[in-house]
């Protein structure tokens, strides 16, 4: 057992980092292998002076493949997305955005259902007991979330119970000045969560998002109706909020707050701090991913420990190689801790400059 | 630094997201304010009939003696700010330094909520054109001869405020007497009136829970005007078009007050100089009921020339100057973007800023504050894009208009002063429904009456009647 001590943590950090360039070098020798690859990359490296498999080392080396663009995503055909090496798996496709214009894609076999694996091993099982039934409040659809969800429930022993929203719709309401009929639509979802909640006592468990979670519990009491565990995620949420939860809305239920995205994964918090004061601080799935803090000018510096900047994610698995992805948030670069010894964010929100244009609704 | 706190049903709470307010001069962070979150408010808000049953229980007579004293407190008391105390000198300095508003405006505005406090028998009174009281407190009764019966629309009025001058908060003191709790949202720059007044009725012994204060971001103002029954919202034309659809919503937005000169009066225009001067010019030109219009068949020139001599003497001083009667901009791009339109309208033929002779600019600096000066323009037609502006400091379009145009020409407009003596002219104001506030005769615009509503009535706002009849006791045998 860790020490926790600053010099221990330094050099678990160390240890991560070998362990991040060694799984980096596999990601490329897969992604870039003509028998392994996929379409999109094998296509990219037959147009480059220099060969990936042959120069790329480390993480840090992945500076040479500049920032991913977001564009690539948008449009077809989604198979050249697919890995040679995983063609003859069952395919999903989960898109992100998409309040206007062409979402983004990505492909999936299995790496929703690992992720939320890993996801799983930091719940505890006091406040998420194993067997119990979820509800699963929140966008459904187009995006991973439902079934990400349902494989969490399932893979501790229970079953989901879903009620949707479409978030899409949501902005569309915000952007005419629907608010009324947006209210409407919310509270439609919500008494649909309501009735699940009262039909299924052995509903212990739910994943919801910031502002159904708020909506929800105007209606009823967690506590009175059994929820012991919340998994809250999908749009930002501040400290004040975080708090607001804790005090005014969990009753003692467990509140677990996540930061992710189709792309990446799901980032998990660290564990309650006070001294935090109600912080919320992620840490990524490292080495499927990573999330750094950069300089929004010069997006190939990371900022300081504390500092704020634009958040950058690069996703490492062998479904889906995605480096140096400039997110539209940002957030303060977060030191390792004892939990989780390599770079975390602080307080996530969307990128200050771009924000006129970001829309977010109940979801 | 000074803390602000969210008033969560009167009980404090200092949020984790606060936002810091500068003083308009030297820029330097000078009160922190505890920012609510939108979940935060919903959630009070659903106290919202408990709240209102435990205010109705006072007899009416009882609040209207409570307003009374709070009225004497909110003038004259050291009364809590935050973790900290507020004298009544203290709240002027301080409601300066986050406005610009010079310490002497502040002042009157100060005597003007005391006195909507004070006289709040004579408000209600004219709001409910006599109304015996009691019968807010019996839910009916008589008046006049007839049975009438009132029942409140809402169980509390959000009120979204602005930061341009704290007499606006004189609208709103009512509710309390007529027994709506209170739902603020205070403008960036003032949270100071709301929270004092506030403070004031809770120390007069008004429950504690009767307000809420919540300094937000527009996410939480709209949940606090889709919560409550009844609303109150101040802003500009844009903001207020949002909310135009929504009767449960009372707007204050643009006020295009104008003083208007009838032909058989036009010819002795300068006995009414100072009345149309300090229509304009008055508490810094900061209020909707500030003339921002002048409108007359003929003589614009002479009139403009007139006003652009007088108020040229207007100049920057010191915020604690007794004679100081304009305000910087706590935003110096705000009054740089309002001097560009201005300078934009000037630019299409039919108009003269006739102030620009008596001072060389419109936008100054003094001691690192910014400032708009007077500004008197006169407009050949009313079809000219500055003839019915309005801004936030002293300025007004003289216009040239065919008597017979009057009133249709004018567009929506919050106070008229008509100085004439036409019948026919008044009574085509007096049946225009573009006209809110109407003077007859030389009353500047600024003047207020007490048991006259504004911009709507507060208590048609909040009670509404029912038809009501009662058999007599045992008349069912």
């Amino acid at each position: 057992m860790s020490s926790g001590t600053a010099t221990d943590i330094a050099a678990r950090s160390k240890a991560v980092r070998e362990a991040l360039d060694a799984h980096v070098r596999e990601i490329i020798e897969w992604h870039f292998n003509p028998e392994t690859g996929c379409p999109f990359w094998l296509d990219y490296a037959s147009k480059l002076d220099w060969d990936p498999r042959r120069e790329i080392h480390s993480y840090d080396d992945l500076r040479r493949f500049g920032n991913f663009q977001d564009e690539w995503l948008r449009g077809g055909p989604v198979r050249r997305w697919v890995p040679k090496g995983l063609a003859d798996r069952p395919i999903y496709v989960f898109e992100t955005g998409g309040s206007t214009g062409v979402p983004k894609s990505r492909i999936s076999i299995e790496d929703f259902r690992i992720d939320y694996e890993l996801f799983s091993e930091t719940l505890p099982d006091e406040f998420f007991p194993k067997g119990s039934d979820w509800l699963m409040l929140g966008p459904s659809g187009p995006r991973r979330l439902r079934l990400a969800v349902e494989h969490l429930a399932q893979f501790r022993g229970g079953i989901s119970f879903c009620v949707d929203l479409d978030p899409r719709w949501v902005i569309k309401l915000i952007k005419w000045g629907e608010m009324a009929m947006m209210e409407r639509y919310k509270q439609h979802v919500i008494d649909q969560a309501v009735t699940i909640l009262k039909a299924h006592p052995n509903i212990r468990c739910m994943f919801t998002t910031p502002k159904l979670l708020e909506a929800l519990c105007e209606k009823v009491s967690l506590k009175k109706a059994g929820i012991t565990g919340v998994f809250c995620g999908g749009t930002e949420m501040t400290p004040q909020f975080h708090r607001f939860a804790v005090e005014e809305l969990m009753e003692g239920a467990y509140f677990a707050p996540t930061y992710g995205n189709t792309l990446m994964g799901l980032a998990v918090h660290k564990p309650f701090d006070p001294a935090d004061n109600y912080a919320i601080i992620y840490y990524p799935p490292t080495p499927r991913a990573v999330i750094e803090v950069v300089d929004p000018d010069q997006p190939s510096l990371l900022v300081g420990y504390g500092e704020t900047g634009r958040v950058r994610l690069t996703t490492l698995t062998r479904e889906f190689f995605m480096p140096r992805f400039l997110e539209r948030d940002e957030a303060e670069r977060q030191e390792p801790c004892e939990t989780y010894p390599w770079d975390g964010v602080r307080n996530v929100r969307p990128f200050s400059r771009l924000q006129t244009s970001v829309v977010e609704g109940v979801y | 630094m000074l803390h602000i706190p969210i008033l969560r049903h009167g009980a404090p709470y200092r949020s984790i997201d606060t936002q810091r307010v500068a003083h308009y001069r030297t820029r330097e962070p000078f009160v922190e304010l505890s920012m609510a979150n939108p979940g935060l408010i919903r959630r009070d808000l659903l106290r919202q009939r408990e709240v209102r049953e435990k205010l109705a229980a006072f007899p009416t007579s009882v609040l209207l003696e409570m307003c009374r004293r709070a009225a004497d407190y909110f003038m004259n008391d050291t009364l809590p700010v935050g973790d900290e105390t507020q004298t009544p000198d203290e709240y002027v300095r301080q409601l300066s330094a986050t406005t610009g508003m010079p310490h002497v405006l502040v002042r009157k505005n100060m005597k003007k909520i005391y006195g909507a406090m004070a006289e709040m028998e004579s408000v209600i009174a004219g709001l409910t054109r006599g109304l015996d009281l009691s019968i807010l407190d019996t839910g009916h009764g008589m008046h006049e001869g007839h049975a009438v019966s009132f029942f409140p629309r809402t169980d509390s009025l959000g009120v979204v405020l602005p930061s341009n001058s704290p007499g606006v908060h004189s609208l709103w003191i009512p509710a309390v007497a007529m027994k709506i709790p209170l739902v603020l949202k205070p403008g960036g720059s003032e949270p100071w009136s709301p929270y004092r007044i506030a403070q004031a009725m809770i120390k007069a012994g008004i429950p504690a829970e009767t307000f809420c204060f919540y300094p937000t971001e527009h996410a939480g103002a709209n949940e606090i005007l889709r919560s409550c029954g009844r609303g109150m919202f101040f802003g500009d034309s844009s903001s207020v078009g949002k909310y135009a659809s929504d009767p449960r919503i009372e707007l204050h937005g643009t006020g295009y007050s104008k003083v208007v000169i009838g032909e058989d009066q036009i010819d002795e225009w300068e006995k009414y100089i100072d009345v149309i001067a300090a229509s304009i010019a008055e508490n810094g030109g900061r209020s909707c009921i500030n003339a921002s219009g002048v409108w007359a068949p003929r003589h614009g020139r002479e009139i403009a020339e007139a006003l652009a001599e007088r108020l040229s003497k207007i100049v920057p001083r010191d915020a604690e100057d007794p004679e100081a009667q304009i305000a910087p901009f706590a935003n110096a791009q705000v009054a740089a973007r309002i001097s560009a339109i201005v300078d934009a309208g000037l630019q299409e033929e039919g108009a003269t800023d006739v102030t620009a002779k008596y001072r060389p600019e419109r936008l100054v600096e003094k001691d690192g504050a910014t400032y708009l000066l007077p500004t008197v323009v006169h407009c050949e037609s009313p079809e000219h894009a500055l003839a019915n502006r309005e801004f936030l400091f002293p300025f007004a379009s003289v216009v040239e208009v065919e008597q017979e145009r009057m009133p249709e020409v004018f567009g929506p407009s919050l106070v008229v002063t008509a100085i004439t003596e036409d019948e026919a002219l008044i009574n085509r104001l007096i049946a225009s429904p573009h006209v809110d506030r109407l003077n007859i005769g030389p009353i500047p615009t600024m003047q207020i009456a007490w048991d006259q509503p504004h911009e709507g009535n507060l208590f048609e706002h909040l009670y509404a009647r029912r038809a009501f009849q009662r058999a007599a006791a045992g008349s069912g045998k």
